[in-house]
């Protein structure tokens, strides 16, 4: 198997690599936290990539880190996601793209074509960083945040969704002895009414998807459901979808 | 006083004139000296050297009027035509403070107020100005003196608090001009309500010049400013052509003139000089940039200190901003100004300004904007500074996608304060914006 195209996305928290073959499937990846050195990284990925799948094809880069790539072409995540989501899922609908630093809400048209888009700004409430920030406080590993928040019996509500100030107050809330899964649901209903508000004015009335790495955090998925009251369709394996988006864009014979 | 007025003619005529005639051969030989670097721009404006000389010459000026000839501080959208008979030299804190930005002196200047307790959530032009006033740092050597504050409410209501403190720190009269907000067309007892204010305006502008409002000056001075607000309309207006001869950035630079010297004989003779050279640039098919792809329409004040950034990297995928919501601000204001009536047709233009119009009149505005130029896309600037021309952008956003069915990008910054500006994420949602036309 000859992979076609190689798509990396260097986020502000993780870098990711998809190779894709020359119908545009995935056939190889990497995930891994994002070095502050990223051409060397990237580099090394690519070439490990290449090696694997022996791909020759060009390489789509995206995210913060994405003019630093080596002999990429560079787009920005909001054309990226809004293809490998649409590549995967095959239909229009809101995109919720929740990443490191941005969220994003994506309105992708019946051909896949970028219709709106609405992002969080200047601040990282309502991120991924929000809640890593949280999590590390607390000292919750993020593979355990879901299993904890399902036992929660109640939320303990969060007022703050600033993340500097949403610190301070879930430590006096651990001070004032409130019970840790309820501060983590109400952690979660906080950040997705900020989501939420971002996505009525963006999403329109069609399906909505989620992408990102956040997407792989369950509780992140059902406290957005609530919060906008519709169901939401996670993008299989949403934190390549980016890099998937990437590679499809400079994959030979694409649009 | 005779002598201080002879430097003040002398600075005005001949050292000003003088020394930007000086400063454009410096930039010249510069330009020269350096390696020549591709630009997504077309030619630059040949008229650009006569705005510098013109502004330049004013602010040298300015800096001899205190003394010399009675000097007033008015705002941007004051009625500044009904001063000048008088002998008033205007200045202009909001032109000042963008000076100010664009060279990006403001987080300097506005230490120096927020350390006095003026909050950082003021408006960036405010804290320039009573920055510069209390730390005397300014690009253009000297403000003089006013012997006059002219406030009008018509742009917003932050200038009444800044002059107020501007005439607590000068001991100065304070003229108010209180403009009600516009729902449709004003009611014909607001209008009334304003020319009453003029009136008295004349009145405290006669007491302070020493000099009476005779009826021909007035008139005189209305005929000029309605010409130069026909003359900005004009070079406005050859943006509808395919491609634009200039960019939105250029037009808010020359915008200067028809600002801070309006009702003038020198700003008419600039726009002149500008209009002619514009519409011999569409006579020969030069546009502001190289290759015009899509035409985009520009709703706020500009960010000042990133506008040639910003200009660049949408001029390089081939975008251009065709026309621009601010700058037509000025083609609009002077238009229905009448010289058999002054005060009454100022009252009536300066309540209708843009800013002190409901959402549905500059819905207006920015769908007849969008239509005469042609544009395929609008940016709607989301001015922190700026609250009353930046509430209703969501709504203004939704509305015109889906009447116009162009794209339309809110952009949050700041006109003149950079630390309101997330340079990486602002270029993020222009390239994101910019890859959505496919």
């Amino acid at each position: 198997m000859r992979a076609a195209a190689i798509g990396v996305d260097v986020g502000s928290t993780t870098c990711k690599a998809v190779a894709v073959d020359a119908a545009g499937r995935p056939v190889a990846h990497r995930v891994e936290p994002t070095d502050p050195r990223i051409e060397p990284q990237v580099e090394r990925i690519v070439r490990e990539l290449r090696e694997e799948t022996g791909a020759v094809g060009p390489v789509g880069a995206t995210g913060y880190g994405r003019k630093r790539v080596p002999s990429g072409r560079a787009l920005t995540e909001i054309t990226c996601h809004a293809r490998g989501a649409f590549a995967t899922v095959r239909r229009s609908g809101a995109l919720v793209d929740m990443g490191g630093q941005d969220t994003k809400v994506i309105r992708i048209g019946p051909a896949g074509e970028v219709l709106d888009f609405a992002m969080n700004d200047k601040c990282a409430a309502g991120t991924g960083r929000f809640l890593e920030v949280i999590l590390g406080r607390l000292r919750v590993p993020f593979d355990e945040v879901s299993a904890q928040v399902s036992r929660a019996a109640r939320a303990v509500p969060v007022s703050s969704t600033c993340t500097v100030f949403a610190e301070s107050e879930v430590i006096s809330l651990v001070a004032g002895g409130e019970p840790l899964e309820g501060i983590l649901k109400g952690l979660h209903q906080a950040l997705a009414a900020r989501v939420a508000a971002l996505a009525r004015g963006t999403a329109g009335s069609g399906e909505v998807f989620m992408s990102g790495g956040v997407a792989l955090n369950a509780a992140m998925v059902g406290a957005l459901r609530d919060a906008l009251g519709r169901p939401i369709h996670v993008v299989p394996e949403p934190q390549l979808v980016g890099a998937l988006g990437a590679a499809l864009s400079v994959l030979p014979g694409s649009p | 006083m005779i002598l201080r007025r002879a430097q003040f003619e002398l600075a005005g005529r001949v050292v000003g004139p003088f020394l930007a005639s000086l400063d454009v051969w410096k930039r010249q030989l510069r330009r020269r000296r350096r390696a020549p670097r591709e630009s997504p721009f077309g030619p630059p404006l040949e008229s650009v050297r006569k705005l510098k000389e013109l502004m330049t010459a004013h602010y040298f000026q300015g800096r001899f009027a205190d003394g010399a000839v009675p000097v007033a501080w008015v705002t941007s959208g004051f009625p500044v035509e009904i001063l000048r008979p008088l002998g008033f030299h205007a200045v202009y804190p909001e032109n000042h403070a963008a000076m100010c930005g664009v060279q990006r002196l403001v987080p300097g200047l506005s230490d120096a107020v927020e350390a006095m307790g003026f909050s950082r959530d003021l408006c960036s032009y405010a804290r320039t100005d009573l920055g510069s006033v209390v730390t005397g740092r300014t690009p253009v050597g000297r403000l003089p003196r006013p012997d006059l504050l002219a406030c009008c409410t018509n742009i917003c209501q932050t200038v009444l608090y800044w002059y107020r403190a501007l005439a607590d720190h000068f001991h100065v009269p304070l003229v108010l001009v209180d403009t009600p907000y516009v729902y449709g067309e004003a009611k014909p007892h607001h209008v009334r309500y304003v020319r009453d204010q003029l009136e008295e305006l004349v009145r405290v502008g006669e007491r302070i010049s020493g000099r009476r409002a005779e009826p021909e000056a007035l008139a005189e001075v209305a005929r000029k400013a309605k010409e130069g607000t026909d003359l900005w309309a004009d070079c406005l207006a050859t943006g509808r052509s395919r491609p634009a001869p200039w960019t939105g950035i250029d037009g808010f630079f020359h915008m200067a003139p028809i600002v801070a010297l309006r009702g003038t004989d020198t700003c008419n003779a600039y726009y002149r000089l500008l209009r002619d050279e514009l519409r011999d640039r569409v006579r020969r098919g030069i546009g502001g940039i190289r290759e015009e792809r899509h035409r985009l329409l520009w709703d706020n004040l500009p960010i000042w200190f990133a506008v040639r950034e910003v200009a660049t990297l949408l001029a390089e995928r081939g975008f251009n901003f065709v026309c621009t919501s601010y700058t037509n601000a000025w083609a609009e204001a002077g238009s229905r100004i009448d010289p058999r009536d002054l005060i009454g047709s100022a009252a009536f233009s300066y309540t209708h300004i843009i800013l002190n119009q409901d959402l549905p009149n500059r819905l207006g505005i920015l769908r007849r904007l969008a239509r005469d130029y042609a544009v395929d896309g609008a940016v709607l600037h989301s001015d922190r500074s700026c609250k009353p021309y930046s509430i209703g952008q969501v709504d203004l956003k939704e509305r015109l996608a889906a009447e116009l069915g162009i794209r339309v990008l809110l952009l949050e910054a700041d006109h003149s304060d950079p630390r309101a500006w997330a340079q990486e994420q602002g270029e993020n949602r222009l390239t994101a914006f910019m890859e959505s036309f496919g």
